[in-house]
């Protein structure tokens, strides 16, 4: 088991034409990715060679989707185009959307996160964010494949590169499912979805949850900790030093006036019994501990 | 990007939401001919991107055009909470009678957006919502249709405006809502609207907060930033395209990843508290790439800060291996030469470590120590920028 993303899931990479999306997908199908397609408005028809894997383009998702069964997108197509791509995967009613694109303006954002609630056939990841990977059996994004296999442990995080640092960490344990769920000030996925999941997953024993700067999604989450999570949770929260009203490269990364800091996501995620290290190296020793490792 | 009183009011007018006559004047002489252009009675407004500006004396009438050269000279310069003014708006003057707050935003809890009307203006909007909450009328907009006529009255019925304007105030909630939609703003308030004397709805004073990731589709929004306020590190920055915040510590920071690069901060300002309390100097991201060139443009605006001490590298090679960030390291070096003057603490981890640490000790290069922990690397470095700047252990 894990979380979203299964050896079963059909892979359609939008944008696999351009440069960022033939090199992810050549990545994504050496870790054993199923991707069955891309989609290119205007390339449909042509086939692409990744070192002997034929991989068809298509000109829409819903193509894509009778000609493959695909049940989860990619996306890799720049900003600009980002909200008619997801549009275009809501509209063939793909499960699962993963938004890899860094930039995409807010309104786009909350537009298509919108239109994928009122369909209510499709889960979206992102934007600006990572991916997700269920190690060992699919990889949909930018993760690296090879720091970890396949363990106990659940991972989400706003960020990617702590995703990639406490995958590393905690690299002889492994990971049921690690979720980056994006920098941006609205994404598709939150915390509470990936934490309520670890909590349904019986592969997954104990979760380790990266907060940073921005928002209050991670006391919202420390809130549904408290109500619904029974497993052991590990925190972690980037960002104690940033100054109030700067964005810190993530565009959802900024402090304002008095909210958003990472000073109150520890608090709240302490009052409910969530152990935060100071660095990333401490939370995953706090976890080990849990973990009897 | 926060726009300026006056830019928000520009913008504003441009939308078709009614503002006063007033213009931007950024020496007092320049207010004294925008007083009499205006004629009559005006108000002086300190341009800042802060509130409290009227306590702390930035906002002053003036009766005739010498007076506003004279209120002008005293506002102009005045440092308002580390907010230097560099120019006011001059605007008429108008008899209010009551003020009122509407503002539309993007709420990221609720992933949607919210207007906010209350008949209570003119102060503090948090201290509304704070103190008496049922005076603040708030209403998610569905993303997908907007608000229209109908919607934009009920609003304004449900925020208990009075009954003889609740139709002036409902077409300026709609002009507001298509500036916020047309300009991709995360944020336009205008606070207070106020009716005057003779039953007029004038927006007196606006925020707005544009998404600068939409920048790309208004190249006209690039006018309105403000060029004195960057620092000129931050602007070099810019334009090589890197993240770059100066911050006001000591060891120049350089990561992969907006994430490992706030934690690196943190890192270093905890490990900086056994050194004297050094803290970090900066933010910088320098992505998943990691070339040669963008570590050596890294380096140097890093390097060119004069507050740095020591530099800290950390790299968790993802995609990117180790061995390429190394040698993007050591070219960096050749590049920048005898500008590289500081000691640079490496913690290179992840993919194809071992070799990026061992091309970095071959090299034996002087000015670099590899560390290889994150917490260990963030040690040493305020340690060295603590013994180089003399800061009493």
């Amino acid at each position: 088991m894990a979380i979203f993303l299964t050896e079963k899931s059909r892979i359609l990479v939008h944008g696999m034409t351009g440069s960022e999306g033939s090199k992810h997908t050549k990545r994504m199908l050496a870790s054993g990715t199923k991707v069955v397609g891309g989609v290119t408005p205007g390339k449909g028809g042509q086939v692409v060679d990744f070192d002997g894997i034929a991989i068809p383009v298509f000109n829409s998702a819903s193509e894509a989707v009778a000609a493959t069964n695909a049940d989860t997108s990619v996306i890799f197509v720049p900003a600009k185009f980002t909200k008619a791509a997801v549009i275009d995967a809501v509209d063939a009613e793909v499960a699962l959307i993963v938004v890899i694109t860094e930039g995409v303006p807010v309104h786009d954002t909350t537009e298509f996160f919108a239109y994928a609630q009122k369909s209510g056939k499709s889960r979206l990841i992102g934007p600006n964010c990572p991916g997700l990977i269920t190690p060992g059996k699919s990889n949909v994004g930018i993760i690296p494949a090879d720091i970890t296999g396949p363990g106990p442990i659940g991972l989400v995080s706003k960020s990617g590169t702590l995703t990639y640092q406490m995958m590393y960490e905690l690299r002889d344990i492994g990971f049921s499912t690690a979720v980056g769920i994006g920098g941006d000030p609205v994404v598709g996925t939150t915390h509470i979805d990936c934490l309520r999941a670890f909590q349904d997953d019986p592969d997954t024993k104990a979760i380790v949850m990266i907060g940073e700067i921005g928002g209050d999604a991670e006391e919202r989450a420390a809130a549904f900790i408290k109500e619904y999570v029974t497993k052991p949770v590990v925190g972690y929260v980037a960002g104690f030093t940033a100054p109030e009203g700067k964005t810190m490269g993530h565009a959802g990364a900024i402090v304002s006036g008095s909210s958003g800091t990472a000073a109150a996501k520890r608090d709240a995620l302490e009052a409910v019994g969530v152990r935060v290290g100071v660095t990333p190296s401490e939370s995953a020793q706090l976890l080990r501990s849990i973990l009897g490792k | 990007m926060d726009l300026f009183e006056y830019q928000a009011r520009d913008l504003f007018e441009a939308h078709g939401i009614p503002v006063l006559p007033a213009q931007v004047a950024r020496t007092p002489e320049e207010a004294r001919s925008a007083a009499k252009a205006i004629g009559g009675r005006v108000v002086i407004k300190a341009q800042v991107k802060t509130g409290g500006r009227g306590k702390a004396g930035g906002v002053k009438v003036a009766e005739n055009p010498d007076e506003a050269f004279e209120k002008a000279s005293a506002i102009l310069g005045m440092d308002i909470k580390g907010h230097r003014v560099n120019a006011v708006m001059v605007a008429q003057a108008a008899p209010i009678d009551s003020e009122y707050y509407l503002a539309i935003l993007l709420d990221r809890a609720q992933r949607s957006f919210l207007v906010m009307a209350s008949v209570s203006g003119g102060m503090d909007i948090e201290e509304v919502a704070h103190k008496t909450p049922e005076k603040l009328a708030k209403v998610l907009v569905d993303p997908l249709k907007g608000i229209d006529q109908a919607q934009a009255l009920a609003i304004a019925t449900q925020a208990n405006f009075p009954a003889d304007i609740r139709d002036s105030v409902a077409k300026v909630l709609l002009d507001l809502w298509k500036c916020f939609v047309a300009e991709d703003a995360t944020l336009v308030e205008i606070n207070p609207l106020v009716k005057t004397n003779d039953g007029k709805i004038i927006a007196l004073d606006g925020k707005v907060t544009f998404d600068d990731n939409a920048i790309f589709r208004h190249a006209d929004h690039e006018v309105l930033v403000d060029h004195d306020a960057t620092d000129p590190l931050e602007a070099m920055a810019k334009e090589k395209d890197l993240n770059y915040v100066k911050l006001e510590g000591e060891v120049g920071i350089i990561g992969n990843g907006a994430g490992l690069v706030m934690s690196t901060l943190d890192v270093v300002a905890y490990a900086g508290e056994k050194f004297g309390g050094v803290k970090p100097a900066n933010f910088l991201d320098i992505g998943g790439g990691a070339s040669a060139q963008v570590m050596a443009d890294g380096l140097a605006i890093i390097l060119g800060d004069k507050d740095v001490k020591s530099v800290f590298v950390n790299v968790f090679g993802g995609i990117t291996s180790c061995d390429a960030v190394a040698n993007g390291i050591l070219q960096a070096l050749e590049i920048l030469g005898p500008k590289a003057a500081k000691p640079i603490v490496v913690r290179l981890d992840g993919n194809n470590v071992v070799e990026g640490r061992r091309i970095l000790n071959e090299a034996a290069h002087p000015l670099i120590q590899q560390v290889d922990t994150m917490d260990g690397a963030a040690s040493r470095a305020a340690e060295l920028a603590s013994a180089s700047s003399g800061v009493a252990k």
